[in-house]
């Protein structure tokens, strides 16, 4: 493959790094956290796409299914799960996302199968920049700009800024901060969905959120987790410089390419490349 | 140290008498516990007790069992404890190096680059096809049985990976309780607080490494010995998550603790299989079951017991002064 084709093809799978990556800063931002089970909430809402996609043979009406079922899944795994934790410990919230994974992950398995089954993409995929990768650059860009002017110009973006940054200040000036961090896991668990829309294809099965997990979070690691701009550069940064390794190196080395971006990234700058960096508290 | 050594003994014992009263295919779950509690124990010893969280301890176990089956097919003439120490000791490295990367890293960090390790390593078999099998993996057999001794060879299994993993959990235990194991929490309980006191954390982190890869080196290696083959597909993240719920559901930080981990992850596994072929369920459910369960329990200790199995007994025994156990 020449070198246009990696690049373009690149840009395409940093889109959905990007996405989920997204996903995950949301969550961190609001909660200090990361939710490890965003992969198998991403393919739960893919699964229901395809199922409906199976059912009516369109995509859209998938696509906005799969997108609302994040938002209620995001709503409720915060409700049930994450607040009963809020007093507990950095460690008791990861592992119960972790918990959370293995059992999604496993559901997912035991109605739709293990065996790969063919996903629909939104528009043509032919060509080195197809129309189905440009929809995935676009929509990925006008969401992160969207919740990006949701979170500096409006009300409720201030408010949730408020209620991460300081909760008891929040809540004495009139915040709900339960309220907000609710809010906060649906809109991250919905981008998580659209990030899942966009993996999925050519075909879904139950791990193939894995990898691009793996990928996600090391762009979020390396954009600075609590730096939304970042970690959607980080994201397409990243989708270029694997589908280079994969292409030139081989595809089998892409994910222990990831993970030595990662390390590098992260001895040289702790904090992420855009990360703010922080004194931790003695 | 000579507590640890007689309770090993005693255990030793009981294994060995019980695999006399069971047939051969409970002695390999029998065997398998053995490994899966080494396992478990190496990342209590890097989590529970040293505050790094690993979601990749899987790697190491690949390492391990690719170790072994590497040198029975291509050195057959090694004994095979020989390649059982080549196998703690090529995964030690391969921990020695995690930690070195790791030591900079916490929380979030260090658990996404656990992770990506656990996801990418096994891919290596893919790229190496003639060397490492590709995704069939190595198959083998180890003829470690002497003549003389007329037992199942599931029976002898379960022996030979008992009185490795006890010999092992009881230089575990004599560390842990040690200087080691005392730096290794300071540690955890506050960073600077243990630097401030003289200790090298960095170096204190890679020491946990070093341990909890060794441990996981080496139960890899018992498992290639036990199943007679090392493939990908045993060393996936779920296996990295799996032993992370044996980890919490034993209680966090105590030897005992990934005992009981390791039991019930072997109970889970057996139960979840014989529940789906009384209920007559499908395939898919059936293979998925297990890994619900272990989420299953993830969820349900970390929201209502969060001590763990090992909590419970406690509790259950008048209270000791810490450091008297």
């Amino acid at each position: 493959m020449d070198l246009t084709t990696l690049l373009l093809s690149g840009l395409a799978l940093g889109a959905i790094y990007a996405a989920l990556g997204l996903s995950l800063v949301i969550i961190f931002r609001a909660t200090q956290m990361v939710n490890f089970a965003q992969p198998a909430l991403a393919l739960v809402c893919a699964y229901l796409a395809f199922a409906v996609n199976r059912a009516t043979g369109g995509y859209w009406l998938g696509f906005i299914v799969a997108i609302v079922a994040g938002g209620v899944l995001g709503a409720l795994t915060e409700r049930l799960l994450i607040r009963p934790l809020k007093d507990r410990g950095p460690l008791s919230p990861v592992i119960v996302t972790l918990g959370l994974l293995l059992v999604l992950q496993a559901v997912a398995g035991m109605i739709w199968t293990a065996e790969p089954q063919s996903f629909p993409y939104a528009f043509d995929f032919r060509g080195a920049f197809s129309p189905a990768s440009l929809f995935a650059v676009v929509v990925v860009l006008v969401t992160a700009g969207a919740i990006l002017l949701l979170f500096k110009f409006t009300t409720i973006g201030l408010r949730m800024r408020a209620a991460a940054f300081r909760p008891e200040v929040a809540a004495l000036v009139g915040v709900r901060v339960g309220r907000m961090l609710t809010i906060g896991w649906t809109l991250a668990a919905a981008v998580g969905a659209l990030a899942g829309l966009l993996a999925a294809p050519p075909f879904i099965h139950p791990t193939v959120m894995d990898t691009v997990f793996v990928y996600a979070l090391t762009a979020a690691v390396i954009g600075g987790l609590d730096n939304a701009i970042g970690t959607v550069i980080g994201g397409f940064l990243l989708g270029i410089v694997l589908s280079l390794v994969s292409g030139y190196l081989g595809a089998e080395l892409v994910t222990l390419a990831a993970l030595a971006i990662l390390v590098v990234v992260l001895s040289v700058r702790p904090d992420g490349l855009f990360g703010q960096r922080v004194a931790r508290r003695v | 140290m000579l507590r640890h050594l007689l309770l090993a003994l005693a255990a030793l014992a009981a294994i060995v008498a019980l695999t006399f009263l069971v047939d051969p295919f409970t002695n390999i779950r029998i065997a398998t516990v053995g490994y899966l509690l080494l396992a478990v124990a190496g990342l209590t010893v890097l989590t529970g007790l040293t505050g790094q969280i690993s979601l990749g301890h899987g790697a190491f176990l690949f390492i391990g069992a690719y170790t072994v089956a590497l040198l029975v097919v291509y050195v057959p003439s090694l004994p095979f404890w020989v390649d059982l120490l080549a196998a703690a000791a090529a995964a030690g490295l391969a921990g020695v190096l995690t930690g070195a990367a790791a030591a900079r890293l916490h929380g979030p960090y260090l658990a996404g680059a656990t992770l990506a390790l656990a996801v990418g390593l096994p891919a290596i078999t893919q790229r190496f096809p003639d060397f490492l099998g590709g995704s069939n993996g190595l198959g083998f057999t180890v003829n470690s049985k002497p003549a003389g001794i007329d037992i199942p060879s599931t029976q002898w299994q379960a022996w030979i990976v008992w009185l490795t993993v006890l010999a092992a959990l009881v230089l575990l235990a004599n560390l842990t309780r040690g200087r080691v194991g005392r730096r290794l929490r300071a540690v955890r309980d506050d960073e600077v607080a243990a630097g401030l006191a003289g200790i090298h954390v960095g170096r204190t982190k890679i020491t946990a490494f070093l341990v909890s890869a060794v441990c996981g080196g080496l139960a890899g290696g018992l498992q290639a010995f036990l199943l007679g083959t090392a493939a990908p597909g045993s060393f996936t993240p779920a296996l990295s998550l799996g032993l992370l719920a044996a980890m919490v559901l034993g209680g966090v930080g105590s030897l005992w603790g990934a005992l009981w981990g390791a039991v019930a992850l072997v109970a889970l596994q057996a139960g979840t299989e014989e529940l789906a072929h009384a209920l007559e369920l499908g395939t898919d459910v059936a293979n998925n079951l297990p890994l619900a369960a272990y989420g299953v329990v993830l969820i349900a200790v970390v929201m209502a017991f969060p001590q763990g199995i090992h909590g419970l007994v406690r509790r259950m025994r008048p209270v000791k002064p810490e450091g008297a156990a």
